[in-house]
């Protein structure tokens, strides 16, 4: 991690309130995909705060990550909707075929899950993205097909 | 993506602003006028809805395909994005509109389907198999034998003031927005009233907040106003946080604008100089798009310094937050924005005394904003007519779950919810029966079946236990259960508790707990599990009343509210899941009991050595046999055997 980025992102908030404290987190997230101690210790030097209030801030949203995304991100909608429609096995779909749940990562890095409220789709649900790739209407038998697929992606490079 | 081009028509655009009507303008500005508005146009225009319901549906997909088509025979059509008419079911929409002829609608344009499409339009014939309608007007020639888009039953009820602009206009073009006669309002406000006179008009147009109680708008400006400090701020919460409502992101997506004058408006009213809009981070097509909008309102002048010439100065700052339900709560979302733990304080102080760095502050709910501009244009008597006497105006609604037609749905206040279920969204698919409808989200309520003619109104849903929340109607038929639903709400809530009141913290735990009991099957047998759930079952509605009266803000005062409204109206269903650990609708799944098809079974022994608590017993290549009183219902015999042998019951 350089030191020279998350100055970058620093230098876009010149003044030192804690009311940019929530904003220049996410900006670290964006760049890096989740936030690390260093980071998170820069932005106390620079804001005037302990590490640990930052600390307090970050885990209390729940769109702070702590760990690296995996190179397929996969993002599953839990909305009401798509509950009612059967989301709650695609959930646990998903920890069957990888070992993983909400905001964790795959030991090789392939794999990474995070659960959003709502994707803002809700007639077409269930919905799930992997990256920037969007399915609807999503089974369990699907789900499978395209985690399989991802993995043949992976495998192949 | 293709926008028109700005600041060719700033001045004229202005000045027809200032000037009032459109009616003093010269013969080549109204010209110019009607291009903008796409009255007139010269050559054939494209518009392809392009929102996040739109794009998951593979609206990046058809219009590439349009752009291809279009350049691939060479033809001179203008093509642009769109916002969303509120149809999310049938995405993509795509609008074509030739010179002089009225502007249709098509649903589902997949990329294959834009050449046909195309082809027949430019033919000037219409595949009636991809079209949803036209939009007739004066100006130009309809279409023969093709619906008006007004009379489909999912608009003919609807009463559009919030959402008029939504799927007709560029959300990303001022001009377009001032042209369909937006900014008025803000303009006759900041020049012809005094803050003051608009607190009083907006009190007497009866204004309520829509975001939970319903507590009038007018009266809340006024007590910020008349609090004395020198700086005053206003928070516009366009952050859902529930999850089913999508109709705020939506909105922000397709008519940008709107909100940005609604918050010039109510600034002004309160005296405030800065205003903050607070979102949720996923919406980031609408952050886009709302950041978009406000630098051009700035570039016009209509933010700023000294907004023309009036003395009055405005910054609207964007803030994302960063994932927190509790956040819907005002002090919480204020400390939030401070850059604290999301965590709600005691009150009173009020936040119209002491909000946003101990200043007034007035926290509306985004839809809430979004009326005053009506308000102002109409007036508060000709505003009053719509609703009920005590509610007035319309309601948007994101409809979803279980129905034909999901989406966008405004009605005036009053309707009953079985015309918006029935009429607006064509009831459920397969012709199946209604169960329960979820209004409000997680801390909201649910309705029957027989209470479906309640009229939408602050105090009859009440009444039924209900609030009006978020505005998300989430539609249930008998697939799906209503002890699994509560215990998807209560593990929401569970997990978005702040921690700061011990009746919110322990008590929502305590509530999932007792509902993952009643949701499974009992582990042991032995007489102290037994009484445990019994002592949940029992204490289980008493529990929630004393959340309900003791929890410190909204949150946990309304976390009891899927219980309570549920436990009356379906005891049948809590009672069944209790007494006979029977699920009717197959849901909860620890609760189903398995059996073996003796026909079916080969013996091929793999659910035997799958099972894990060795429940299945049979020698190979002979028929299996569960014994049900080891069996521990998690279903993986159900999902290993290839034969479809086993049977869930």
């Amino acid at each position: 991690m350089d030191k020279d980025k998350i100055k970058k992102i620093l230098e876009r908030y010149p003044f030192v309130e804690r009311e940019n404290l929530i904003p220049i987190l996410q900006d670290i997230q964006y760049e890096y995909g989740y936030l690390t101690e260093e980071a998170i210790k820069e932005v106390g030097n620079y804001l005037k705060l302990p590490s640990s209030k930052i600390y307090s801030v970050a885990t209390f949203y729940s769109k702070f990550r702590f760990r690296p995304k995996g190179r397929f991100h996969i993002r599953l909608c839990r909305g009401t909707s798509c509950q009612i429609k059967g989301a709650a096995n695609l959930e646990k779909k998903v920890y069957k075929l990888l070992n993983i749940e909400n905001g964790e990562t795959t030991g090789e890095g392939m794999f990474s899950l995070e659960l959003v409220a709502c994707m803002g789709a809700c007639g077409l649900g269930p919905v799930m993205a992997v990256n920037e790739e969007y399915y609807t209407e999503i089974t369990e038998d699907r789900l499978e097909e395209i985690v399989k697929g991802y993995k043949e992606i992976e495998d192949y490079i | 993506m293709a926008t028109l081009k700005e600041d060719t028509n700033k001045d004229m655009l202005i000045q027809a602003l200032l000037e009032g009507e459109i009616g003093e303008l010269d013969h080549k500005d109204r010209e110019t006028l009607a291009r903008i508005k796409c009255d007139k146009i010269t050559r054939p225009l494209i518009a392809l809805s392009y929102n996040t319901a739109s794009i998951i549906a593979g609206a990046d997909k058809t219009y590439n395909a349009i752009r291809n088509y279009l350049e691939e025979r060479d033809i001179d059509a203008f093509l642009k994005t769109i916002g969303s008419l509120g149809l999310t079911t049938i995405e993509p929409l795509m609008d074509v509109q030739l010179p002089g002829k009225a502007r249709v609608t098509f649903s589902r344009v997949y990329p294959e389907r834009v050449s046909d499409i195309l082809d027949a339009v430019f033919n000037n014939f219409i595949s009636e198999e991809y079209v949803l309608g036209q939009h007739p007007n004066d100006l130009h020639e309809p279409w023969e034998s093709i619906p008006r888009i007004d009379e489909l039953s999912f608009f003919q009820s609807q009463q559009r003031y919030i959402l008029k602009n939504c799927g007709r206009i560029a959300p990303e073009s001022i001009d377009e927005y001032i042209a369909h006669g937006g900014y008025r309002s803000f303009l006759m406000s900041i020049r012809n009233h005094t803050p003051e006179e608009l607190c009083d008009l907006v009190e007497e147009s009866r204004l309520r907040g829509r975001g939970g109680e319903g507590y009038p708008t007018g009266k809340k400006w006024k007590n910020t106003l008349n609090a004395p400090a020198d700086k005053r701020f206003l928070i516009c919460n366009a952050g859902e946080s529930d999850p089913g409502a999508f109709m705020e992101r939506m909105i922000m997506e397709s008519d940008p604008h709107s909100l940005v004058e609604s918050l010039g408006i109510a600034s002004y009213a309160i005296g405030a100089q800065k205003a903050y809009i607070y979102l949720e981070s996923e919406y980031e097509m609408a952050s886009r798009r709302l950041q978009k909008a406000i630098d051009q309102a700035r570039h016009y002048g209509l933010l700023g310094h000294d907004i023309f010439s009036s003395g009055f100065n405005l910054n609207i700052q964007l803030h994302q937050g960063a994932g927190a339900y509790v956040c819907g709560e005002e002090t919480a979302l204020i400390a939030s924005l401070e850059g604290k733990r999301g965590m709600p304080r005691p009150k009173p102080p009020y936040p119209s005394h002491k909000g946003l760095h101990n200043n007034p502050t007035v926290v509306n709910n985004m839809e809430t904003l979004l009326n005053v501009p009506v308000i102002v244009r109409h007036g508060p008597a000709w505003y009053k007519q719509t609703g009920t006497v005590k509610s007035s105006g319309t309601k948007v609604f994101s409809l979803s779950g279980k129905i034909e037609r999901s989406g966008l749905v405004e009605v005036p206040m009053g309707t009953s919810l079985r015309e918006v279920v029935y009429k607006i969204g064509g009831g459920l698919p397969d012709n199946k029966e209604l169960k329960g409808l979820l209004i409000g989200g997680p801390a909201g309520g649910a309705l029957t079946y027989e209470n479906l003619d309640t009229p939408i109104d602050y105090e009859e849903l009440k009444d039924k236990g209900c609030t009006l929340g978020s505005g998300a109607v989430v539609v249930m038929d008998e697939e799906g259960c209503i002890l699994d639903t509560v215990k998807y709400y209560m593990h929401l809530l569970k997990k978005e508790s702040c921690g700061k009141c011990i009746p919110c913290r322990e008590g929502t735990r305590r509530m999932y707990e007792i509902l993952e009991n009643i949701t499974q099957r009992p582990q042991e047998e032995n007489g102290t599990f037994t009484l445990q759930r019994f002592k949940g079952v029992i204490n289980l509605e008493k529990l929630a009343y004393v959340v309900r009266d003791t929890s410190l803000c909204g949150l946990g005062q309304r976390a009891a509210n899927p219980i309570l409204s549920t436990i009356s109206a379906f005891r049948e269903e809590y009672e069944e899941h209790i007494f006979e650990r029977r699920c009717r609708a197959g849901v909860c799944q620890e609760l189903s009991t398995f059996y073996i098809d003796v026909d079916k079974c080969t013996g091929c022994t793999i659910c035997a050595q799958k099972c894990p608590t060795g429940a299945i017993v049979g020698s190979t290549k002979k028929p299996h046999f569960i014994v049900q009183e080891r069996c521990i219902g998690c279903g993986i015999c159900y999902e290993s055997c290839k034969f479809g042998a086993i049977v869930r019951k």
